[in-house]
């Protein structure tokens, strides 16, 4: 392993997330108040507890998700596509690293984006509602597996892309609505039976129940499933990305 | 001397189909500076392409210090700078920040007071701290070269290194790259500058249409294909090549008052003597004679509009 390159990747891309950290941090601050304005106190304040949970608590595992699986993939689809279009990709092409390497070094960045900003959403909820978390490992678990299973995705995306249309549209038609679709706001069960079955081909699903789990104790479907579920969709990039650098995909013409 | 790098039948084909490469075989010595010159579209930045792996090659082999570039490319590339002719470059990143980041990517321990070094050489010293949207394109094209010599390549590839940079600048580049091959760097270098190649190059390869039309010491070169003219001043204008002097192929000078005699300088007989006495004899007077030696670039429109013939 040429763990010297891969931490030069690493630092050169943490170095343009430190370029513009204020809006790095600013923003998801901000964000994050505004849902609690919106949905905590107004709608929050009809809905009162779901699943014992006050509503304003239930919905923050949510809002993390929410936040750290968009941010995991447009860090990480801009990380490696950006190289690509100022044409700064040949050097890594030329470089003697691997695919491994490659990969650790721009989603290892991208993932470690997408942490930091998952705390700080829970730090700014923490200032809104009381949150315990009953299981803080599997909490932290899952944190970690998802911004590193969706910035792997976001890497893909980012490979995939011709143009920065193309960049946005996986995101914003795709994951945007499997994530508000997936529970972020809501229990499942708060859904009509049909929905409820509909709902349970959404793997996001999975990820949310699980991660609430790890806060309140109470999820949509069995935590097991929700480990099993982040796992096979961690291979399943894994192995589209070995496949990519095996062939050089989008990459070398 | 040993070969360094080693490139046999080396074909590529783009996705279109169109064949960049037909076939390319060529030998480099360790410790050599290589010119490629060759009109636009023939091949040169593909070939440098599939040798430090931004491309791959349809079929045939290359190997660098002994090494396949496919199967061994750890080895091959780490050995390897290139320079690319298309600047790429990280905006908004500073030069220091640029350049410690290839030395890393390449797997090479920190080394700052070499950085400094190189930096200096290239003139960018002060700018180090300027991020790169700052620099004006002749200081990017050295960031793109001080970003190659970072990881201390033993072959370095510099596709047109001087397009864009002004004379003085040039000359500067030219001295680094003499350093560097004083230190046994051994340089393949694109231009489209003949007296580039006629000012650094030791073996000189011209290409076109992806292939390479020949390989030759420069001074061979140029003794070889080289051709001289003799232009013969005199004392009254005249309108035509006087007939008496028809079977000497003679050109009219362009101020009406010269003949011009183009002449091989390797062969046997140059037909100087003859040429001179038969002016005399056709009553003309001379004012003055002077000779000049073709250069690299007749030599070189020669060899390519051969090839389109
Ligand atoms: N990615 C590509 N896809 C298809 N054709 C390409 C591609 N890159 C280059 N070519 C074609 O291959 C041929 C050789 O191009 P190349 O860039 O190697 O030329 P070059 O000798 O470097 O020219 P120049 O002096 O203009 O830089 C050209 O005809 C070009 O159009
Ligand atoms: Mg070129």
């Amino acid at each position: 392993m040429n763990w010297t390159a891969v931490a030069s990747i690493y630092k050169f891309e943490m170095a343009r997330f430190f370029r513009t950290l204020a809006q790095s941090f600013l923003s998801p601050v901000l964000s994050t108040s505004l849902y609690f304005v919106v949905f905590g106190a107004a709608i929050g304040s009809r809905i009162d507890h779901v699943e014992g949970v006050s509503y304003g608590a239930f919905i923050v595992p949510g809002l993390i998700m929410l936040s750290v699986i968009t941010q995991g993939i447009s860090n990480a689809s801009f990380g490696i596509y950006f190289p690509k279009f100022i044409g700064t990709v040949y050097e890594l092409l030329s470089a003697p690293v691997n695919f491994l390497e490659i990969v650790l070094g721009y989603v290892g960045a991208a993932a470690t984006k997408a942490l930091f900003i998952g705390v700080v959403i829970l730090a700014t909820a923490h200032l809104f509602v009381d949150i315990t978390i009953l299981h803080p490992l599997a909490m932290v678990l899952f944190l970690v597996l998802t911004c590193v299973s969706f910035s792997l995705l976001g890497f893909i995306i980012g490979i995939w892309a011709k143009n920065f249309e193309q960049l946005q549209l996986v995101p914003l038609l795709i994951i945007t609505p499997l994530i508000f679709l997936g529970g972020s706001f809501y229990s499942i069960s708060m859904l009509p039976p049909v929905w409820q079955t509909i709902t349970l081909f959404n793997p996001v699903v999975y990820l949310i129940s699980g991660f609430r789990w790890a806060f309140f104790g109470v999820s949509d479907v069995p935590v097991g499933f929700s480990l099993l579920a982040i796992a096979l969709f961690t291979g399943l990039c894994l192995a589209v990305i070995g496949w990519i650098f095996r062939t050089g995909w989008r990459l070398r013409s | 001397m040993s070969t360094i790098l080693s490139i046999s039948d080396l074909r590529k084909s783009y996705a279109g189909g169109f064949e960049a490469l037909k076939g390319v075989n060529l030998e480099i010595e360790e410790g050599e500076i290589l010119a490629l010159l060759g009109p636009n579209g023939a091949g040169k930045t593909t070939l440098i392409s599939t040798i430090c792996g931004i491309t791959t090659a349809t079929s045939g082999s290359v190997t660098v210090g002994g090494h396949c570039i496919e199967t061994e490319y750890r080895a091959a590339r780490a050995m390897i700078g290139l320079v690319p002719q298309e600047i790429n470059l990280e905006p908004f990143e500073t030069v220091l920040n640029t350049v410690r980041f290839s030395r890393g990517l390449f797997g090479k321990p920190k080394n700052e007071a070499l950085i400094e070094d190189i930096l200096k050489k290239l003139s960018l010293w002060d700018k180090r701290s300027s991020q790169i949207k700052e620099l004006s394109g002749g200081m990017k094209r050295r960031v793109l070269i001080a970003k190659a010599l970072s990881h201390e390549p033993r072959v370095l590839f510099l596709d047109e290194p001087t397009a864009g940079v002004d004379v003085e600048l040039r000359k500067d580049m030219w001295e680094v790259v003499r350093e560097l091959r004083e230190s046994g760097v051994t340089i393949i270098l694109t231009t489209h500058y003949i007296e580039e190649a006629e000012a650094m190059a030791d073996r000189v390869g011209v290409i076109a249409g992806g292939e390479i039309l020949l390989v030759e010491e420069k001074s061979d070169l140029m003794a070889r294909m080289g051709k001289k003219e003799l232009q013969v001043m005199l004392t009254e204008p005249i309108s035509t090549v006087p007939a008496a002097l028809a079977e000497h192929d003679l050109r009219l000078g362009a101020d009406g008052q010269s003949l011009v005699y183009t002449y091989d300088v390797t062969a046997e007989r140059t037909g100087i003597t003859a040429l001179l006495n038969d002016v005399a004899a056709a009553g003309l007077v001379l004012s003055d004679v002077a000779t000049r030696q073709s250069s690299l670039e007749d030599i070189f429109v020669d060899l390519v509009s051969g090839e389109d013939a």
